[in-house]
């Protein structure tokens, strides 16, 4: 069967929209009895490998307001560093970890949290070790294409001077709007600014 | 490429084709678009992964819509509808076992949400919800009511053209979607402005359902195809031109 050499167009992104929470997480939305549970309300069980961490924080529109209509997904590789995923080839990842997670910010405050495990390093496709990572990617009203970003951590300080993807953010002191900080008892805090002086890294990969 | 680490590169996505993050004529993108640039950079595993969705998450009426939120013996009030079609990547492959979501309003223009006050009803018979794997060769297939157009405040007398969202998710993180279905004919299509945050017009005919009288089912109901393409693998480009195919 013969096939172009020149790539089909992707489908253009269009907004999820302010009620995206009906078809991704119906449940939470108040329409129960469709599906049992909502995809991605949990990232991990009680038989899970690996620290317990958990992760909040907000996401900030141009005028400082706290977004309280968006949803974030989390993708990441279990403690080992391998993904659940049949596209990580190097072995087998934790069987009792589904790694994704989909989380609805407060209709009142805007907060998103969820609970998870530090993940392990990742090979950058060079070899070199990427450091911990979790990666973002938010959908509301008024983004036209999901936002990508990753969040790493604030305790892995060594890892990070020497990510692959985090040197290369220029001017470097953006760094800073990717790094979670740790707030005790595996509390880790991170805001995302759409817009402004502390405007979080997104990504396009 | 593939390389010792076992990673295959995606294609980088096409920006030109995509709608920006700002398009003030829809209001709602000005304060929430990013400023700066985005940091363009090749896929790495973390974006070349993603989670996998077994049949063992579905109900046996996640597909149906017209009956999942129902009465027993009811049925939602609408025209009734058939949307189906192909999963693709961008080398025309078919991808098998996509999550595909969708959602949208009632056959008044309704949703089913805490925070909307449209003067239409909701029905009782319609929670508005569903989901389905594409089958092996990357087909998918749901029935639902037609929804109507409904008016919101972008701007004065502005409507929304009759519309499901779509949320899509193949085998890999960097293909994570979510679009919007249009059906064929619908004028109000060419004056929404989140449609129109699409750049190409060809762009926006990919987004429009065409009727299909093959599929419809007599005296049943009539069918919508809508055919969707993911990201592919810069692999699978190269390896068509090395083998001739």
């Amino acid at each position: 069967m013969a096939r172009a050499n020149k790539p089909l167009p992707e489908s253009p992104s269009q907004t999820a929209g302010p009620y995206v929470h009906i078809g991704c997480m119906p449940n939470y939305s108040g329409i129960e009895g469709i599906y049992a549970e909502d995809p991605g309300r949990q990232i991990l069980d009680a038989r899970t490998s690996g620290t317990r961490i958990r992760i909040y924080g907000y996401i900030y529109d141009g005028d400082g307001a706290p977004l309280t209509d968006a949803v974030i997904e989390t993708w990441q590789a279990d403690a080992a560093g391998r993904y659940p995923s049949p596209q990580d080839t190097r072995g087998a990842a934790d069987v009792n970890f589904g790694g994704w997670g989909r989380k609805p910010c407060d209709p009142q405050t805007g907060e998103f949290r969820f609970a998870t495990i530090k993940p392990g390093r990742v090979p950058y496709p060079d070899g070199r070790l990427q450091a911990p990572h979790i990666t973002l990617w938010i959908v509301a009203r008024g983004i036209n294409v999901g936002l990508h970003t990753r969040l790493y951590f604030d305790d892995e300080a060594t890892a990070n001077a020497v990510d692959p993807l985090l040197v290369q953010v220029d001017p470097q002191d953006r760094v800073a709007t990717l790094i979670a900080k740790s707030t005790g008892g595996g509390g880790f805090r991170f805001d995302i600014h759409l817009q402004g002086a502390d405007e979080t890294v997104f990504l396009d990969m | 490429m593939s390389d010792e680490s076992g990673h295959h590169a995606y294609l980088p996505r096409d920006r030109s084709w995509q709608p920006p993050g700002l398009t003030p004529e829809y209001r709602s993108s000005r304060l929430r678009s990013p400023r700066q640039p985005l940091l363009r950079l090749p896929t790495t595993l973390s974006e070349e992964t993603g989670p996998v969705f077994g049949h063992a998450l579905l109900g046996p009426q996640d597909d149906d819509l017209i009956h999942n939120y129902a009465a027993a013996g009811e049925s939602a009030l609408g025209p009734r509808i058939l949307v189906h079609g192909q999963l693709r990547d961008q080398s025309g492959r078919g991808i098998a076992g996509a999550l595909v979501e969708v959602w949208q309003a009632n056959a008044g223009g309704r949703y089913r949400h805490r925070n909307e006050g449209y003067l239409a009803p909701l029905d009782p018979n319609f929670g508005g919800c569903g989901r389905c794997l594409s089958d092996a060769n990357g087909y998918y297939r749901f029935t639902t009511i037609q929804p109507a157009p409904y008016p919101w405040p972008n701007n004065p007398n502005a409507w929304r053209p009759a519309h499901i969202h779509f949320s899509l998710f193949g085998p890999a993180f960097a293909q994570r979607l979510i679009t919007q279905m249009y059906f064929e004919g619908d004028p109000l299509i060419w004056m929404c402005p989140i449609v129109n945050a699409i750049p190409h017009r060809q762009g926006v005919e990919s987004l429009i359902a065409r009727l299909d009288m093959d599929a419809a089912v007599s005296m049943d109901m009539l069918a919508w195809r809508f055919d969707i393409t993911l990201r592919g693998l810069e692999q699978t480009l190269f390896e068509n031109r090395s083998e001739g195919l």
